[in-house]
């Protein structure tokens, strides 16, 4: 029987787990990408930020009523602002809010949209039209409109802001999630497991998520940042996070009156949302780079 | 020969298309007893994958299928899906023609080989780690230790063949359905695989239904071959009468298609082909499917669809002009 094989096909590498070298691969590919790692670099800068941010010198809401609108300095790396807040402290309790509130918001949207995609893609049925019209309709409204008017009958808070952000990015997740589905469960592997006498639980779970989990694993990163951006703009109008609790929105909002005296009221927090916005997109196509196989290498 | 194991009667299936009903399969019946290889022949379209797949019910809703099909007296057809999914994987069990995508990418291959033993005899995992391991060796799989461990991509075709066939028989089925088991692999490896079930069945007694359109590979294994044509048997027989006196000239066609090594017209001369192409499955007429191909077609081909009857013992052919030399 074996002397049927050719030599190759005994295979005379070095025994090591698949696991183990499947992983060092990805991470060798991952850490060719420069600008993924510059991404990583950059996102790490803000969790570290936002961890460290009570080690500060200064609390979020001191006021130096001796320093007001002070431009960058020694003593204040970011300057301060019209209560004589530093800029930088209330900056990286911003970046708390935001990556909170960020994977919070994709974390549930992942969690309640993806089950649903599941659903339409592997049933189809009555219940895929169903599902899918309720999509359009949701996709028809932009996200941050969608978001806004979420926000403002939820009321304003931080758990709110989340709720509002998360029930926004459904749709486009569902989507995502049905057309990999619809994909995979044509996969000649999927009839193998039904001719094996697996049931429909086993099939979607063992199947076809982990099949799909890497474009959504991309789909995550872009989402994080969308609701980074969207937690933001709710903040900027009053319907996130509340003052004094420092969010780049409000810290954006409130600069507004200042920007001819103090320009770096809004340009700090600005480059915070830029900055945090470029690391998970960056991130995001270094990921897809490596874990989609039809993507050139 | 001792109690069917298998029994299928009268198995017809349709499906209902925008251009109305096909008849996939037209009344086929077949036994199969404990240990025994039954092939089935036929070129593209004749409907011996879709008899297969009805067997174990993976047919999609959308056909009909009437008749019946018994496993140790036990009818499948019609059987209540929960009881349906126990039945496949742990007694009657398939392998497919695709290696290379009918294989999880997500997962190991000692993962795949174990979760069926864990679904359907409830083995813990390192029982079933351990099964695994015996499962690659009685499929001849090279290092199985080692092969355990890694995923579907690192295998060659053949590879991935042995485990799709060590996850088929992982439950000691009483069926093994092998839909063209070896028509993407080369032929060296082709060998190995038929190696491998026919060490199945003289190991475990595993009963094969064998679907091939190569009939190089019957004559390698099976022990009964049913030879179809447009949906319906045409001709049922020993493989040694398959090739020592066959009746239907659809088989004729067949054998005459063969390219033979080393025989009188090797080299020299084309293979002999089948004029026309396969009828139209929309429609189930009365006559003969393979008068309009046929060199000894008559009147009564047209006219009357032919019964399949004995030729002699054990051998059935569907024909109005049988045998070797045209009457």
């Amino acid at each position: 029987m074996t002397s049927v094989l050719p030599e190759a096909e005994r295979g005379l590498a070095v025994p090591r787990r698949a696991g183990a070298v499947r992983r060092s691969r990805l991470r060798r590919r991952f850490l060719h990408r420069p600008f993924a790692v510059a991404g990583a670099v950059l996102l790490l800068t803000f969790v570290v930020l936002a961890v460290i941010a009570p080690l500060l010198p200064y609390g979020p809401s001191n006021s130096d009523f001796n320093a007001l609108m002070q431009p960058p300095s020694g003593a204040h790396l970011l300057g301060t602002d019209d209560l004589g807040r530093d800029v930088l402290v209330r900056i990286a309790y911003g970046a708390r809010v935001s990556l909170e509130a960020g994977v919070l918001a994709t974390a549930l949207a992942m969690l309640v949209a993806v089950p649903i995609g599941l659903i339409a893609g592997y049933y189809r049925g009555f219940i895929d039209p169903i599902i899918m019209r309720i999509t359009d309709v949701l996709l028809a409204f932009p996200f941050l409109i969608l978001a806004v008017g979420l926000a403002a009958i939820l009321g304003a808070s931080l758990r709110n802001v989340v709720l509002a952000l998360g029930l926004s990015q459904l749709p486009g997740i569902i989507r995502i999630t049905r057309g990999e589905v619809l994909g995979l469960r044509e996969q000649d592997y999927i009839a193998g497991a039904v001719a094996d006498g697996a049931g429909d639980l086993t099939i979607l779970g063992r199947y076809i998520l982990p099949n799909a989990l890497s474009p959504l694993i991309v789909q995550a990163t872009v989402a994080i940042p969308t609701a980074i951006i969207g937690e933001a703009v709710l903040s900027f109008l009053g319907l996130g996070v509340q003052p004094p609790t420092p969010s780049w929105g409000t810290m954006l909002a409130s600069a507004q009156g200042f920007l001819v005296q103090a320009p770096y009221l809004a340009i700090f927090p600005g480059l915070a949302i830029v900055l945090a916005t470029l690391a998970f997109n960056l991130l995001g196509d270094g990921l897809r780079d490596i874990l989609d196989p039809k993507a050139v290498r | 020969m001792t109690a069917p194991l298998l029994q299928v009667s009268g198995l017809s299936v349709s499906f209902d298309t925008e251009d109305g009903p096909v008849q996939a399969v037209d009344d086929v019946s077949f036994e199969l007893a404990p240990g025994e290889i039954l092939a089935i022949v036929g070129e593209s379209g004749c409907g011996k994958s879709v008899t297969a797949m009805s067997i174990p019910g993976l047919l999609p809703r959308t056909a009909k299928v009437t008749g019946s099909v018994q496993l140790g007296g036990v009818e499948l057809l019609g059987m209540a899906p929960r009881r349906l999914r126990q039945v496949r994987g742990r007694d009657v069990s398939m392998v497919f023609q695709e290696p290379m995508t009918s294989l999880n990418p997500s997962f190991t291959v000692g993962r795949q080989i174990a979760e069926v033993l864990q679904r359907h005899e409830g083995a813990s995992r390192s029982a079933a780690r351990g099964r695994a391991v015996e499962l690659l060796k009685l499929v001849g799989m090279p290092a199985p230790e080692r092969r355990l461990g890694e995923y579907p991509h690192q295998l060659s075709g053949g590879m991935r063949q042995r485990v799709m066939i060590a996850i088929a028989v992982a439950c000691s089925p009483q069926v093994l359905i092998a839909d063209e088991p070896t028509t993407a692999l080369d032929v060296t490896v082709q060998a190995g695989i038929l190696d491998v079930m026919r060490g199945l069945r003289d190991r475990l007694g595993t009963a094969m239904v064998l679907i091939t359109h190569d009939l190089g590979v019957v004559a390698d294994i099976a022990d009964r071959v049913v030879v179809m044509y447009a949906g319906r048997r045409v001709e049922q027989v020993g493989v040694d009468g398959l090739f020592a006196d066959p009746q239907h000239p659809y088989t004729l066609g067949l054998l005459g298609a063969m390219p033979r090594a080393g025989g009188r017209a090797a080299g020299t001369t084309r293979l002999a082909e089948i004029p026309g192409v396969v009828p139209s499955l929309r429609d189930s007429p009365d006559r003969c499917t393979f008068a309009d191909r046929c060199a000894r077609v008559s009147g009564t081909c047209r006219e009357s669809r032919p019964a399949l009857t004995s030729a002699r013992p054990g051998h059935l052919a569907a024909c109005f002009h049988p045998g070797r030399v045209p009457a």
